[in-house]
């Protein structure tokens, strides 16, 4: 079974503020860590892998440093990390990041793409079903177990608003998973050792065969308008005094509202 | 401080203490409370591949050595010392077999040890046999192709959770000490049974069980090394050990001094935290300048054993015996810095305190080290005067 | 742009047979045939000894801005039962129509007639129904298919749909497939005064800042909106609006449902339906703390919620959890304790019609949503609010 586990490497989140000023992003000091729930799509491609043999190769894209993020997939168990790295894939939306994944998929071959639920970095669960489509192989998003899996078929249990649907797909297929589906293995040692010697293929572009006009800034339908930090509701009014007063403010408030 | 560490020992540094802190430390107050055996983490570790660390790449392992396996005991101790300590008795329990083993011995055994799918326990001591190894009762008898063993051995670490047991027992009373030889004893052999669990004050994760023999008939071939050999398995494995419970010792405290350190920060008295007194202060920097002295002497021992030497008994005695005495004296601080916090289980030095105590009393109680060092300095004294 | 034989040409050699990585051309009357498998990967061009096959462009395959009319909305049913968001959608669905004057339009696979009359009372002019029984259970394939189909015929301007599982699962392929805008989890859209293009407002970088995101070129442009965000429209008994019957016994799906789980966690109910929550965050600082929310939770009738820092630490199950990676909750009266106010957690919350903070610092973000501030200690306030509500309440 060929699998391959698409991750991302992204700057951990709670750590990321804007400058009020500029509207800018403040990222100093913000550590980059792969987004959470690939932790859980790597594992379950090592579990895949561990029932049905096979290999899992862990595919980025992202500019060189992102390799931290595949060595740290290979230090779990990961037999290969492919880094799709190109400036044309700068500034990407998440129809041109599909494209790339998808011409990346392609390139390397796969019977199961394994995708993480949604990135921190814009929370947009999207690029795995996209990935799908481009394919034109069926996807189940946000697997939270895998029942059965054969030659030509799995059978898995997807997450839906009042309980689960256990579903049946053909092979090649696309699952995007969530926190339930498993808890992530640490790394191993000798993982470790083999992520530090490993060698990560770069492919850039050309090497996939995209087209240029599809990639980048170009190739995304959407466009960042612009970032602001939330604003302060129009009605607000901030309490003062001790506990006691305040808590006799509100309650003859609500209760001038009928709210009690 | 700056201990010059290959960037394989650091790898080794930072998963155990990923593991330490990820896995270990959120569970730690329950595996005391209830004395549960740590499995979890058990697995974690052979996952991680830890269990391999000190057993050569022919079978399985990492080759590495002494230093690579105190920096991860020491991790581990840090967090818990329950759990390192089942970690490390699989060490000792495995020490014979990789010293003295037969080549079978060794591809039969290791490569399970290696992977963390078998765990080891190494049996000594006896009701009459504990200091004086001498005492032992535990006797095994060759009829045929089959020793006979029988007898009880006591506050065995890993008791009813090993697959693989090494133990030591009594094959020629004549014979005295050199009459005493090393068996591999499995698991589900018939004749051998285990006691009931024991209650303990500290290391409660770990399993602590008498061995029952009655009866047990192994193969001939589960001797290790030769009739007559057994004492010397058992002190050549203690030597190799020691280092190894020095590190749990320099483990506990450098936890407790951190503990102390982050709540002395926070604890305010008379308007200032306690961190501002110099009482504290001088105190905290005791503890930092011990802690400090042991780790250095430990990782000097494990050099000096990982270069070849030959004899390391007074080192390695001298390493575990230091290690181990500043241990109590740390986390005995740790807890008076903390004052009446230190002494509630809502907060983890207490329980340091109570588990650094059996480290100054096992493998070879610290009044045992001093005897092993003193009869070394004879020895010196007399080859120098000649 | 699609993929076609020339049949004059073509001499049924089949020698494009064996090139199509998927099993998309067959031969019928003797003539190579594209059938629907085809994805266009073009790997048949080159082989026909002929020249029969060519690649042809079709203008329609791409919209662009300029093309499109209308506000369509994806009315969401489960089980035939319509999903609550759907009359959500359709109500800020109106407001862009409104703004745009032009027509709002609903798409409906599976469900009812009845389903779709009600559409057009919760203010649809338009309801595309397609009720063919592939839509009985959830299958990305035909849902992607058959709307992707019917937006390259009618070309609407905007698309909107639930940020549900369904929705999130295969809206992205129809967007794949149009090469257009997706944007996930809005939580304010209008309607640009110059460029008349969908201004889409969504939290990003793990909900501490907003950002607007355009679509500028491409069409339609699509979002989607977790439910309970947006306001449902005017309900009219007496609307009158267009059915048009869709057909859909084409469509094929690679997945197929076994079986379907039902698991309704009460809490999550609860707190969907709450009139009153009750939420603590860290500065609860521990069980202790979220006590004196329980109790006060108690003396309100209320549901107890909590923020993602406050499940993180194990203070109480994530089934409490209000956010974007929780519940997204709209009570008459929210009262945050404790809590910050990340943006994650703000976007599950801020619809609420009155919100009570209270945090110690004043800084706090979540003031910037409040109606009413305490700036105090949760510890202080919370006992004294408790009993000042038993005493109104007469308890």
């Amino acid at each position: 079974m060929k699998i391959v586990v698409c991750i991302k490497q992204v700057p951990d989140t709670a750590e990321v503020r804007i400058n009020p000023e500029t509207n800018t992003l403040i990222r100093e000091g913000v550590q980059s860590i792969i987004k959470p729930y690939d932790m859980h799509a790597i594992e379950a491609g090592l579990q895949i892998r561990e029932k049905t043999g096979g290999s899992v190769t862990a595919l980025t894209m992202g500019p060189p440093q992102a390799e931290t993020a595949l060595r740290e997939a290979i230090s779990m168990g990961v037999d290969r990390g492919v880094l799709l790295t190109d400036r044309a894939f700068a500034g990407s939306d998440t129809w041109a990041t599909a494209y790339a994944l998808f011409k990346a998929i392609a390139h390397i071959g796969a019977d199961i793409i394994i995708c993480g639920k949604q990135a921190i970095d814009g929370d947009t669960a999207q690029v795995g079903p996209e990935i799908a489509e481009f394919l034109g192989i069926p996807h189940v998003a946000y697997i939270r177990k895998i029942e059965d899996i054969q030659a030509n078929s799995i059978v898995v249990q997807r997450l839906m608003d009042e309980g689960s649907d256990v579903v049946e797909s053909s092979l090649p297929v696309l699952l995007t998973v969530v926190r339930e589906l498993n808890s992530p293995r640490l790394p191993s040692l000798k993982g470790k050792m083999a992520a530090k010697k490993a060698e990560i293929e770069k492919l850039a572009a050309a090497d996939i065969g995209a087209e240029e006009d599809q990639l980048g800034l170009r190739g995304s339908p959407t466009q960042v308008k612009n970032i602001f930090a939330p604003g302060v509701k129009k009605d607000r009014r901030m309490l003062d005094g001790p506990a006691e007063v305040q808590v006799d403010i509100l309650v003859k408030e609500l209760t001038g509202l009928k709210c009690l | 401080m700056d201990y010059f560490l290959t960037e394989e020992q650091m790898m080794i540094r930072d998963l155990a203490r990923q593991i330490a802190e990820e896995k270990v430390v959120p569970v730690r107050a329950e595996l005391d409370e209830k004395g549960e055996f740590p499995w979890d983490i058990m697995r974690t570790l052979a996952q991680s591949d830890l269990f391999g660390l000190f057993i050569p790449e022919e079978y399985g392992g990492l080759g590495k050595a002494t230093l690579e396996l105190c920096i991860a005991v020491e991790e581990l101790s840090r967090a818990c010392v329950g759990v390192s300590t089942t970690y490390a008795a699989n060490a000792l329990g495995t020490f014979p077999i990789l010293l003295f083993g037969t080549d079978e011995q060794k591809k039969k055994y290791l490569p399970d040890i290696a992977a963390g799918k078998r765990l080891v326990a190494f049996g000594l001591t006896e009701a009459n046999a504990g200091s004086d190894a001498g005492g032992t009762q535990t006797t095994a008898k060759l009829e045929r192709n089959e020793y006979v063993i029988n007898g009880t051995k006591q506050w065995i670490t890993n008791g009813g959770e090993a697959e693989i047991y090494t133990i030591i027992a009594i094959t020629d009373r004549s014979k005295g000490p050199r009459g005493a030889s090393a068996f591999i004893v499995e698991k589900g052999t018939p004749g051998f049974t285990f006691g009931k669990k024991e209650d303990k004050m500290g290391i409660r994760a770990s399993a602590t069980t008498e061995l029952i023999f009655d009866n047990c008939r192994i193969p001939k071939d589960n001797i290790i090394g030769k009739e007559g050999m057994g004492f010397v398995v058992a002190m050549k494995t203690l030597d190799n050990s020691r280092t190894g419970v020095g590190s749990q010792g320099v483990g506990v405290a450098q936890g407790a001094f951190e503990e102390a350190v982050k709540f002395a920060r926070k604890r305010v008295q008379f308007g200032h935290p306690v961190i501002t007194f110099q009482a504290v202060q001088h105190m905290l920097a005791d503890m930092a300048t011990s802690i400090e002295a042991a780790r250095s002497l430990i990782y000097a021992v494990s050099r000096f054993i990982d270069s070849g030497a030959k004899d390391v008994s007074k080192e390695s005695a001298m390493a575990k015996l230091f290690a181990t005495d500043i241990a109590m004296k740390v986390t005995t601080d740790a807890v008076q810095v903390m004052g009446g916090s230190g002494y509630m289980k809502e907060y983890p030095v207490e329980k340091m305190m109570r588990d650094a105590k059996i480290l100054q009393i096992y493998e070879g109680t610290n009044q045992i080290q001093r005897n092993v060092i003193g009869q070394a300095l004879i020895k010196e004294a007399a080859r120098n005067k000649s | 742009m699609f993929i076609k034989i020339d049949r004059d040409k073509c001499t049924g050699c089949e020698s494009c047979i064996s090139s199509c990585p998927y099993d998309a051309i067959l031969i019928r009357e003797e003539k190579a045939e594209i059938t629907e498998l085809c994805q266009m990967c073009r790997a048949c061009l080159s082989v026909c000894p002929e020249g029969a096959i060519a690649e042809v462009r079709e203008p329609s395959d791409e919209m662009e801005k300029g093309e499109g009319q209308g506000v369509w909305v994806f009315a969401e049913q489960r089980d035939g039962v319509l999903a609550g968001v759907s009359f959500e959608l359709l109500g800020i669905g109106r407001n862009l129509a409104g703004m745009l004057q032009a027509d709002l339009s609903a798409v409906m696979f599976g469900a009812s007639d009845a389903d779709a009359r009600e559409l057009i009372r919760w203010g649809a002019d338009v309801v595309y129904h397609c009720p063919d029984p592939v839509f009985n259970a959830f299958n990305d394939e035909p849902y992607a298919g058959l709307l992707s189909e019917l937006i390259k015929e009618y070309r609407p301007e905007i698309l909107l749909a639930g940020a549900t599982p369904i929705g999130r699962s295969f809206i992205p392929r129809v967007a794949a497939k149009l090469k257009t805008g997706l944007t996930a989890d809005c939580t304010s859209l209008a309607i640009d005064a110059e460029t008349k293009d969908l201004l889409q407002v969504r939290p990003a970088f793990g909900g501490n800042i907003m950002a607007t995101i355009v679509c500028p070129n491409s069409r339609p442009q699509m979002a989607t909106v977790r439910p309970r965000v947006m306001k449902r429209g005017v309900y009219d008994e007496s609307r009158e609006g267009k059915i048009v019957v869709i057909h859909g016994e084409h469509l094929r799906s690679g997945t197929k449902v076994k079986e379907t789980i039902k698991e309704i966690s009460e809490v999550s109910v609860n707190l969907q339906e709450a009139n009153i929550i009750v939420a603590g965050g860290r500065g609860t600082g521990g069980e202790k703390g979220f006590q004196l929310i329980v109790e006060l939770a108690e003396a309100l009738d209320a549901t107890v919620g909590a923020s993602r820092a406050a499940v993180d630490e194990g203070w109480i199950p994530y089934r409490h959890q209000v956010g974007q990676t929780g519940k997204t909750v709209c009570p008459k009266i929210y009262i945050a304790c404790g809590i910050s106010g990340a943006v994650q957690h703000l976007v599950g919350m801020q619809s609420s019609d009155i919100i009570i903070a209270i945090n110690k610092n004043p800084e706090a973000p979540i003031f910037n949503v409040a109606t009413y501030g305490i700036v105090g200690d949760l510890f202080e306030v919370l006992p004294v609010l408790t009993r000042r509500i038993k005493e109104v309440k007469g308890r």
